[in-house]
């Protein structure tokens, strides 16, 4: 595959797991918090496309689960009764982007049958659904706190690297011992500092701001390097001797060339800080319930017995590697165009 | 070798005001704190608020921030390294033991990466465009995508059910009654689930800069010569090659401690090896101050130490260094 197929692959494959998570509500058979207190750790529900009869399907179909009878979290397929698999069909109320309302769901089975394509977890909850709002979550903390980690770079690295001097000084060594120290050391203790019992949306302003200010550093050094080798430039100093302001040359003529820098490490730091989110919240120390995220959802692992029996209780990780993979491709194959010039 | 002694006292100096930095940005954030270790008590009723701001004094908490600073610093020049709330006893002697364990786990994992990842990144160089070269660089991309957390539950998954190797902790309940050797075999038996994981986390990245570099160096025109007079190829890649790439490779050696130890405090608490991640951890929910900050202090030790190690090794390997740092 050339490069170019290869990039829009890897973009296509992240915009179509970015938008399955924006339509989760649609994507997602039910709502993230809708319990079945009897049916909890069920396995992942199979998919059928052969009946009893030894007849064919072209739909796919599925059998009810139920407890077997004096076992604990134990279920049988009820083989009496075929549920076919119906598309876009309607359900419970859901907003899409908190304002888009609609009932219509991508998929679902009639009543009372359930379809759990990740299993439940203890409540009874669908995992799937599950996972597909909390990437919602997870995937708006790694962008938001990447925004704040670029924004903070280009401004210290913009001043450092445009006006030298004692600035740039200090905000160098301030810049070496971030780069310098841990982060995840550096994140818990900055963690451990601020309040621990928040409000869901404070605890995650928070834990965005934080994770995307300690990872200023980078950034601000990859910018300033930049700005250093742009302000001498002959059409900077032409520009400067027709008169023009320093916010004019900034953003003319130097900022433009930050651009493909910046964003390889979006595409760097994304995936670096939705895994920070998921560590976080996995300590407990993040996220907690009942508002579902990928940490949140993997801290089930911690308890002994989930881990060991209930393997399906995995399924988060397999979203954050897709995400992660996804954001790994594209970020070789921008900074491979960004070394030969092209962006 | 008195320009070696003048640089080593250099990067000395600079390591205590990395060392400095690190403990005024901890009193910083934490002066950005709102609540303490005492504030949990003023919930319970059994315990009157005149206890608490008594303790509170006691501790020195209700000092401006300077002045808490300047103690503290007293208390490292002790020895002491600040109070632990919770545990009752000055922070060194907590520190000492986790430190030891953290850095037990760090340096096998490390050894073991680097003496995985130079074989095969030179090996991937010398195949450069081939299939096992591909190979490679399609198993490092899988695995980079692959987060340490989701690596080490997974491994923790795969040692449970096949009952292969102890769970969680350093040493087995009958540790005491065994022998030395049952004790060595003990301790590696634990080693096995943290080290793994480790190593995998940090491979990828050491196999593509070994790669990276050889490459570059196999371009040079003294390798083409070396080849001309008809060198063998593994002498060719080890001894003629791999000597003019270890320069950045020694300058990323002192880098990747970083990384090696935020890795390694997120699998210290999932395996349960009790190393300084899950001392930091409690310390986090139980805001015992000092103890994070004693932590933060040593996590940045063993990056100075790792990276102090790394110019040394430069300094011995490569003459050049020798040359641009009078």
């Amino acid at each position: 595959m050339t490069s170019n197929r290869k990039i829009a692959a890897a973009v296509i494959f992240l915009l179509a797991l970015h938008l399955a998570i924006l339509l989760a509500g649609f994507v997602a058979p039910y709502p993230p918090a809708a319990q079945n207190r009897d049916f909890p750790y069920v396995p992942p529900t199979r998919l059928h496309f052969v009946d009893a009869r030894g007849h064919l399907h072209v739909r796919p179909f599925i059998y009810q689960y139920v407890a077997r009878p004096d076992s604990l979290y134990e279920y049988t397929e009820a083989r009496d009764r075929e549920y076919p698999v119906h598309f876009f069909v309607q359900g419970s109320e859901y907003k899409i982007a908190g304002w888009l309302s609609s009932h219509t769901h991508l998929f679902g089975v009639d009543a009372p049958a359930q379809i759990f394509l990740a299993g439940t977890d203890n409540y009874g909850r669908d995992q799937f659904s599950r996972i597909l709002f909390g990437g919602q979550i997870s995937l708006a903390a790694g962008l938001l706190a990447t925004a704040i980690s670029l924004l903070l770079g280009v401004c210290v690295g913009c001043l450092s690297g445009f006006y030298g001097g004692w600035i740039d000084e200090s905000a160098m060594r301030l810049a070496e011992l971030f780069l310098v120290l841990p982060w995840l050391y550096v994140l818990l203790a900055v963690r451990a500092f601020l309040p621990l019992h928040l409000s869901p949306a404070q605890t995650f302003l928070l834990l965005v701001a934080v994770i995307g200010t300690i990872g200023w550093a980078r950034p601000a050094r990859l910018v300033r390097g930049i700005v250093l080798s742009a302000k001498s430039r002959k059409y900077v100093t032409a520009s400067r001797g027709f008169g023009a302001s320093d916010a004019y040359i900034l953003r003319r003529h130097v900022l433009p060339h930050t651009y493909g820098t910046l964003l390889t490490q979006a595409a760097v730091l994304v995936p670096q800080y939705v895994v920070a989110e998921v560590t976080l919240s996995f300590f407990g120390l993040g996220l907690s319930e009942p508002m579902p995220s990928w940490g949140n959802l993997l801290a089930n692992l911690q308890q002994y017995n989930v881990l060991v029996s209930y393997w399906w209780m995995f399924a988060p990780a397999i979203a954050l590697v897709l995400v992660s993979f996804g954001y790994l491709i594209v970020a070789n194959a921008f900074h491979q165009r960004l070394q030969s010039g092209s962006i | 070798m008195k320009l070696k002694m003048r640089y080593i006292e250099r990067r000395l100096a600079h390591a205590i005001l990395l060392l400095i930095g690190a403990s005024v940005l901890s009193f910083l954030f934490s002066s950005l704190a709102p609540g303490s270790f005492f504030d949990e008590m003023k919930l319970n009723p059994q315990i009157s608020p005149e206890t608490v701001a008594a303790l509170r004094a006691q501790y020195g908490l209700d000092q401006p921030l300077p002045l808490r600073y300047f103690h503290w610093v007293k208390s490292v020049l002790r020895g002491e390294w600040g109070y632990s709330f919770a545990y009752n006893q000055p922070v060194r002697s907590l520190l000492m033991v986790r430190a030891r364990n953290t850095l037990l786990l760090t340096t096998l994992a490390m050894a073991l990466a680097w003496l995985i990842a130079v074989p095969v990144g030179v090996w991937a160089a010398s195949r450069r465009g081939k299939w096992e070269d591909q190979l490679t660089s399609a198993s490092t991309s899988l695995l980079l995508s692959v987060p340490e957390l989701v690596l080490a539950l997974g491994l923790l998954y795969l040692v449970i059910r096949t009952h292969a190797l102890p769970v969680g902790g350093m040493v087995s309940s009958v540790f005491d009654r065994l022998g030395l050797w049952g004790r060595m075999g003990d301790l590696a038996a634990h080693l096995i689930v943290p080290v793994i994981t480790l190593v995998l986390a940090s491979l990828p990245i050491l196999i593509r800069h070994v790669r990276a570099s050889m490459i570059e160096v196999l371009h040079a025109p003294f390798i083409q010569a070396a080849r001309g007079h008809g060198i063998s190829r593994t002498r060719l890649l080890f001894r003629y090659a791999l000597p003019a790439a270890a320069n950045p490779l020694i300058s990323l050696f002192g880098f990747s401690v970083a990384g090696l130890l935020s890795g390694s405090l997120l699998v210290e608490v999932i395996t349960g090896w009790p190393g300084l991640g899950p001392l930091l951890l409690e310390a986090c929910f139980s805001r015992d101050f000092y103890v994070v900050v004693g932590v933060v202090m040593a996590s940045t030790m063993f990056m100075i130490l790792g990276s102090l190690l790394a110019d040394v090794m430069l300094l011995v390997v490569d003459p050049r260094v020798r040359m641009d740092h009078p």
